[in-house]
């Protein structure tokens, strides 16, 4: 009894190696969880960056969306564009948002890459992401027809971020 | 009296709060000072541990543009902490809040502690325990190893 007694301090050691181990492992330190998801779409009016005319928070209620923030000084955008053209074409509503960038650089950005935008929203001193709470482009917020942000993904998408978030896109539908 | 006089002007100077080369100005050099703890308390989200002071992302440089902008309107020190914690998550903050997800964070030592006190009392009863008597036999053997020894040393 004594004896074993004296083993104590290594399981003790050996589970909190474990937990530590364990749980370190499985946190992604790039992405953060979201306060916003199962609020509103923060209020705003901005204008649109294809051709000038402003839009409210209203304007994205009606259909489910994603909400694409992105911006042509963000290496990881260009990435992910191809993707999004493809997501386009299967007919997924995506709104963009132009964060902190200038619009004729955008303008030109879209003309050359292809627009798989509904429209963009033009964020050129990030007051719309500091709403949203966007600390890193891209960020894709996925809102229902409500409005209501559902989910949020940070970082490129790809085929396989969208195995699971386009589940979920298509939960909402 | 001119003394005083100089005093007072140095009172009415405004405050100036530098952070990474950018200027904020303050009326008051308490609001200065505040300001400056609350750069120091927030964390940049972008970075994994700089506070909005230390970082020079450009995220961080808009929080602290939008906490001057807060406290400009007004706003308390919680009221601009709640603001960024509601876009930015619990993050931003290096005290974590007490809830009940965050119970094993906060409990957790208390407990380690109180385990390590329970281990440390049950060992020593068990060594405060008195050793059981010796037989004749053994005391017997006992005297004659001593004996032995004594011998051994002469």
């Amino acid at each position: 009894m004594n004896r074993l007694l004296l083993f104590i301090p290594l399981v003790i050691f050996a589970l909190m190696g474990l937990v530590f181990w364990v749980g370190l492992g499985i946190e992604d330190k790039t992405s953060l969880p979201s306060p916003l998801i199962g609020k509103p779409f923060p209020e705003f009016e901005l204008g649109v960056v294809e051709d000038g005319r402003t839009l409210t928070t209203k304007d994205l209620q009606g259909r489910p969306a994603l909400v694409n923030v992105w911006a042509t000084w963000c290496p990881t955008c260009k990435a992910e564009h191809a993707f999004l053209n493809e997501l386009a074409e299967q007919g997924i509503r995506i709104i963009g948002i132009n964060y902190k960038d200038d619009v004729m650089k955008a303008r030109d950005w879209l003309k050359a890459y292809g627009n798989p935008y509904a429209y963009n929203l033009s964020d050129p001193q990030g007051k719309l992401g500091l709403e949203l709470g966007v600390y890193g482009a891209p960020e894709t917020f996925l809102i229902d027809s409500e409005g209501i942000i559902r989910g949020k993904h940070i970082g490129d998408l790809n085929p396989v971020v969208w195995e699971s978030l386009g589940k979920q896109f298509g939960e909402m539908q | 009296m001119k003394h005083c006089l100089w005093l007072l002007c140095l009172i009415a100077l405004p405050s100036w709060s530098v952070i990474d080369g950018h200027k904020y100005p303050f009326q008051d050099p308490e609001d200065a000072a505040r300001f400056e703890q609350l750069a120091e308390d927030l964390r940049c989200p972008k970075c994994q541990n700089q506070n909005l002071a230390d970082s020079n992302a450009p995220v961080a440089a808009d929080l602290r543009d939008k906490v001057y902008e807060l406290m400009q309107e007004g706003k308390s020190d919680d009221e601009v902490v709640t603001y960024l914690v509601d876009r930015y998550g619990d993050f931003v903050r290096y005290k974590p809040p007490f809830r009940l997800d965050t119970l094993l964070l906060w409990g957790g030592p208390a407990l380690l502690l109180l385990f390590g006190i329970l281990l440390l009392a049950l060992l020593r009863r068990q060594q405060a325990q008195p050793v059981a008597e010796l037989s004749a036999e053994e005391r017997a053997r006992l005297e004659a190893l001593k004996s032995s020894l004594d011998e051994e040393n002469k």
